[in-house]
Protein backbone atom coordinates (compact mmCIF):
# COMPACT_ATOMS: atom_id res chain seq x y z
CA UNK A 1 0.00 0.00 0.00
CA UNK A 2 1.39 3.35 -0.78
CA UNK A 3 1.86 5.48 2.09
CA UNK A 4 0.31 8.69 2.32
CA UNK A 5 1.94 11.83 2.77
CA UNK A 6 0.64 13.82 5.42
CA UNK A 7 -0.66 17.52 4.47
CA UNK A 8 -1.88 20.11 7.30
CA UNK A 9 -5.12 20.56 5.78
CA UNK A 10 -7.42 23.21 7.53
CA UNK A 11 -10.00 21.42 9.96
CA UNK A 12 -13.66 21.85 9.80
CA UNK A 13 -15.53 23.31 13.23
CA UNK A 14 -15.89 20.66 16.07
CA UNK A 15 -16.25 20.23 19.46
CA UNK A 16 -14.09 22.73 21.01
CA UNK A 17 -16.98 25.63 18.76
CA UNK A 18 -20.42 24.81 19.99
CA UNK A 19 -21.48 25.68 23.15
CA UNK A 20 -22.38 22.26 24.87
CA UNK A 21 -26.09 21.32 24.11
CA UNK A 22 -28.00 18.85 26.02
CA UNK A 23 -28.62 16.10 23.57
CA UNK A 24 -24.86 16.63 22.27
CA UNK A 25 -23.88 16.31 25.71
CA UNK A 26 -25.61 12.49 26.17
CA UNK A 27 -24.21 11.35 22.84
CA UNK A 28 -20.81 12.09 24.51
CA UNK A 29 -21.98 10.58 27.78
CA UNK A 30 -23.14 7.50 26.24
CA UNK A 31 -20.05 6.64 24.78
CA UNK A 32 -17.91 6.98 27.88
CA UNK A 33 -20.70 5.14 30.02
CA UNK A 34 -20.30 2.41 27.17
CA UNK A 35 -16.81 2.33 27.44
CA UNK A 36 -17.05 2.23 31.26
CA UNK A 37 -19.25 -0.87 30.92
CA UNK A 38 -16.17 -2.51 29.06
CA UNK A 39 -15.21 -2.44 32.80
CA UNK A 40 -18.08 -3.11 34.38
CA UNK A 41 -19.14 -6.38 32.28
CA UNK A 42 -15.44 -7.24 34.08
CA UNK A 43 -16.41 -6.99 37.46
CA UNK A 44 -18.96 -9.23 36.92
CA UNK A 45 -16.88 -11.71 35.70
CA UNK A 46 -15.02 -11.38 38.62
CA UNK A 47 -17.98 -11.97 40.74
CA UNK A 48 -19.17 -14.87 39.60
CA UNK A 49 -15.57 -16.47 39.03
CA UNK A 50 -15.26 -15.73 43.07
CA UNK A 51 -18.93 -17.64 43.39
CA UNK A 52 -17.52 -20.25 41.39
CA UNK A 53 -14.27 -20.45 43.60
CA UNK A 54 -15.92 -20.81 47.04
CA UNK A 55 -16.84 -19.00 50.02
CA UNK A 56 -13.65 -17.65 50.76
CA UNK A 57 -13.21 -16.02 47.55
CA UNK A 58 -16.87 -14.55 47.71
CA UNK A 59 -15.96 -13.08 51.24
CA UNK A 60 -12.62 -11.27 49.18
CA UNK A 61 -15.08 -10.11 46.73
CA UNK A 62 -17.77 -8.66 49.31
CA UNK A 63 -15.14 -6.97 51.16
CA UNK A 64 -14.09 -4.88 48.50
CA UNK A 65 -17.17 -4.28 47.06
CA UNK A 66 -18.43 -2.93 50.30
CA UNK A 67 -15.57 -0.78 50.80
CA UNK A 68 -15.72 3.44 50.02
CA UNK A 69 -14.16 2.80 46.39
CA UNK A 70 -16.04 -0.56 46.05
CA UNK A 71 -19.14 0.87 46.63
CA UNK A 72 -18.88 4.33 44.24
CA UNK A 73 -17.49 1.85 41.70
CA UNK A 74 -20.99 -0.73 41.99
CA UNK A 75 -23.38 2.67 41.90
CA UNK A 76 -21.50 4.24 39.09
CA UNK A 77 -21.48 0.81 36.97
CA UNK A 78 -25.21 0.61 38.10
CA UNK A 79 -25.63 4.04 36.91
CA UNK A 80 -23.83 3.88 33.87
CA UNK A 81 -25.79 0.85 33.19
CA UNK A 82 -29.18 2.52 33.43
CA UNK A 83 -28.06 5.84 31.64
CA UNK A 84 -26.78 3.16 28.72
CA UNK A 85 -29.91 1.56 28.43
CA UNK A 86 -32.20 4.66 28.21
CA UNK A 87 -29.57 6.42 25.76
CA UNK A 88 -29.69 2.85 23.57
CA UNK A 89 -33.69 2.85 23.87
CA UNK A 90 -33.43 6.66 22.96
CA UNK A 91 -31.16 5.60 19.58
CA UNK A 92 -33.35 2.51 18.84
CA UNK A 93 -36.23 5.20 18.40
CA UNK A 94 -34.18 7.21 16.34
CA UNK A 95 -33.65 4.57 14.06
CA UNK A 96 -36.86 3.57 13.13
CA UNK A 97 -36.97 7.35 11.82
CA UNK A 98 -38.98 9.57 14.43
CA UNK A 99 -38.34 11.65 17.14
CA UNK A 100 -36.34 14.30 15.25
CA UNK A 101 -38.21 16.93 16.00
CA UNK A 102 -36.13 19.53 17.93
CA UNK A 103 -38.71 19.25 21.26
CA UNK A 104 -38.36 15.18 21.20
CA UNK A 105 -34.72 15.62 20.95
CA UNK A 106 -33.91 17.42 23.56
CA UNK A 107 -37.28 15.50 25.70
CA UNK A 108 -35.24 12.21 25.24
CA UNK A 109 -31.99 13.61 26.14
CA UNK A 110 -32.93 15.57 29.70
CA UNK A 111 -35.02 12.35 29.97
CA UNK A 112 -32.26 9.79 29.95
CA UNK A 113 -30.28 11.82 31.88
CA UNK A 114 -32.89 12.41 34.99
CA UNK A 115 -34.42 8.86 34.43
CA UNK A 116 -30.83 7.39 35.18
CA UNK A 117 -30.04 9.44 37.86
CA UNK A 118 -33.64 8.70 39.75
CA UNK A 119 -33.66 4.75 38.78
CA UNK A 120 -30.04 4.71 39.88
CA UNK A 121 -31.34 6.30 43.77
CA UNK A 122 -34.28 4.18 43.71
CA UNK A 123 -31.86 1.07 43.43
CA UNK A 124 -29.58 1.84 46.03
CA UNK A 125 -32.33 3.35 48.27
CA UNK A 126 -34.35 0.03 48.26
CA UNK A 127 -31.59 -1.79 48.43
CA UNK A 128 -30.30 0.06 52.03
CA UNK A 129 -33.15 -0.45 53.26
CA UNK A 130 -33.98 -3.78 52.42
CA UNK A 131 -30.79 -4.86 53.56
CA UNK B 1 -27.37 8.20 -4.48
CA UNK B 2 -27.92 5.02 -3.72
CA UNK B 3 -25.36 2.62 -2.49
CA UNK B 4 -24.80 -0.74 -4.62
CA UNK B 5 -26.27 -3.94 -3.69
CA UNK B 6 -22.92 -5.86 -3.78
CA UNK B 7 -21.63 -3.20 -1.39
CA UNK B 8 -24.54 -4.02 0.92
CA UNK B 9 -23.83 -7.19 0.90
CA UNK B 10 -20.77 -7.70 2.24
CA UNK B 11 -18.33 -5.80 -0.39
CA UNK B 12 -17.77 -2.43 1.42
CA UNK B 13 -14.46 -1.08 3.26
CA UNK B 14 -14.39 -3.68 5.83
CA UNK B 15 -15.75 -6.44 3.97
CA UNK B 16 -18.91 -6.77 5.89
CA UNK B 17 -21.45 -4.74 4.88
CA UNK B 18 -24.05 -3.05 7.52
CA UNK B 19 -23.49 -6.42 9.57
CA UNK B 20 -21.44 -4.15 12.64
CA UNK B 21 -24.20 -2.34 12.19
CA UNK B 22 -27.13 -4.75 12.35
CA UNK B 23 -25.23 -7.27 15.04
CA UNK B 24 -25.21 -3.66 17.03
CA UNK B 25 -28.89 -2.67 16.93
CA UNK B 26 -30.00 -6.68 17.77
CA UNK B 27 -27.70 -6.87 20.50
CA UNK B 28 -29.08 -3.63 22.05
CA UNK B 29 -32.82 -4.67 21.31
CA UNK B 30 -31.52 -8.05 23.54
CA UNK B 31 -29.87 -5.92 26.18
CA UNK B 32 -32.66 -4.07 26.88
CA UNK B 33 -35.05 -6.76 28.34
CA UNK B 34 -31.56 -8.59 29.84
CA UNK B 35 -30.36 -5.45 31.40
CA UNK B 36 -34.15 -5.20 32.91
CA UNK B 37 -33.66 -9.04 34.65
CA UNK B 38 -29.93 -8.54 35.78
CA UNK B 39 -30.77 -5.34 37.55
CA UNK B 40 -33.44 -7.34 39.67
CA UNK B 41 -30.85 -10.12 39.92
CA UNK B 42 -27.78 -8.58 41.04
CA UNK B 43 -30.52 -6.46 43.51
CA UNK B 44 -31.63 -9.89 45.01
CA UNK B 45 -27.65 -10.98 45.32
CA UNK B 46 -26.09 -7.66 46.75
CA UNK B 47 -28.18 -8.33 50.10
CA UNK B 48 -27.60 -11.98 49.90
CA UNK B 49 -24.69 -14.48 51.26
CA UNK B 50 -22.89 -16.97 49.69
CA UNK B 51 -25.24 -19.88 50.14
CA UNK B 52 -28.06 -17.77 49.39
CA UNK B 53 -25.81 -16.08 45.99
CA UNK B 54 -25.30 -20.31 45.13
CA UNK B 55 -28.55 -21.26 45.75
CA UNK B 56 -29.67 -18.01 43.68
CA UNK B 57 -27.44 -18.99 40.64
CA UNK B 58 -29.08 -22.50 40.83
CA UNK B 59 -32.47 -21.64 39.79
CA UNK B 60 -32.74 -22.17 35.43
CA UNK B 61 -34.48 -19.01 35.16
CA UNK B 62 -31.96 -16.84 37.11
CA UNK B 63 -29.06 -19.08 35.05
CA UNK B 64 -30.32 -18.89 31.49
CA UNK B 65 -31.05 -15.08 32.14
CA UNK B 66 -27.54 -14.47 33.23
CA UNK B 67 -26.13 -16.41 30.32
CA UNK B 68 -27.95 -14.59 27.68
CA UNK B 69 -27.08 -11.73 29.18
CA UNK B 70 -22.87 -12.71 29.07
CA UNK B 71 -23.60 -13.11 25.43
CA UNK B 72 -25.53 -10.34 24.88
CA UNK B 73 -23.25 -7.58 27.20
CA UNK B 74 -20.27 -9.43 25.53
CA UNK B 75 -20.87 -9.22 21.84
CA UNK B 76 -22.62 -6.14 22.38
CA UNK B 77 -19.48 -4.51 24.28
CA UNK B 78 -17.51 -5.97 21.73
CA UNK B 79 -18.72 -4.04 18.91
CA UNK B 80 -19.20 -0.90 20.63
CA UNK B 81 -15.63 -1.00 22.02
CA UNK B 82 -14.27 -1.81 18.18
CA UNK B 83 -16.06 1.23 17.00
CA UNK B 84 -14.40 3.39 19.59
CA UNK B 85 -11.07 2.33 18.72
CA UNK B 86 -11.76 2.38 14.79
CA UNK B 87 -12.63 6.77 15.48
CA UNK B 88 -10.13 7.42 17.59
CA UNK B 89 -6.81 5.64 17.16
CA UNK B 90 -5.48 6.46 13.83
CA UNK B 91 -1.85 4.52 13.56
CA UNK B 92 -2.31 1.65 11.93
CA UNK B 93 0.09 -1.10 13.79
CA UNK B 94 -1.80 0.39 17.19
CA UNK B 95 -5.37 0.04 16.23
CA UNK B 96 -4.74 -3.24 15.08
CA UNK B 97 -3.09 -4.68 18.61
CA UNK B 98 -6.02 -2.70 20.19
CA UNK B 99 -8.72 -4.41 18.27
CA UNK B 100 -6.78 -7.58 18.57
CA UNK B 101 -6.81 -7.31 22.28
CA UNK B 102 -10.56 -5.99 22.40
CA UNK B 103 -11.61 -9.39 20.30
CA UNK B 104 -9.44 -11.61 23.32
CA UNK B 105 -10.58 -9.46 26.19
CA UNK B 106 -14.01 -9.84 25.04
CA UNK B 107 -13.91 -13.46 24.43
CA UNK B 108 -11.79 -14.47 27.88
CA UNK B 109 -14.88 -12.62 29.78
CA UNK B 110 -17.49 -14.50 27.95
CA UNK B 111 -16.47 -17.60 28.53
CA UNK B 112 -14.94 -17.33 32.42
CA UNK B 113 -18.40 -15.89 33.14
CA UNK B 114 -19.67 -18.79 31.49
CA UNK B 115 -18.13 -21.05 32.89
CA UNK B 116 -18.14 -19.61 36.03
CA UNK B 117 -22.45 -20.23 35.63
CA UNK B 118 -22.10 -23.66 34.39
CA UNK B 119 -20.01 -24.76 37.39
CA UNK B 120 -21.89 -23.08 40.12
CA UNK B 121 -24.92 -25.02 38.01
CA UNK B 122 -23.73 -28.18 37.46
CA UNK B 123 -20.47 -28.94 40.03
CA UNK B 124 -21.42 -26.26 42.89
Amino acid sequence: MLKMKKIERPLSPHLQVYSPLINMVMSIVHRITGSLLYFGTAILMVWLLCIASGEAAYDTFQAISNSFIGTVVLIGYTWALIHHMLGGIRHLIWDTGSGFEIENINRLAWGTLIGSVLLTIIFWILNYTLS
Amino acid sequence: MRTALNKVRGLGSAKEGTGHFWKQRITAISNIPLTIGFLLIIFCAMSFNYNQNVELLNSPIVSICMILTILSFTYHMCLGMQTVIEDYIHKELLKISMLILNYLFSFFVMIASLYSILKINFIG
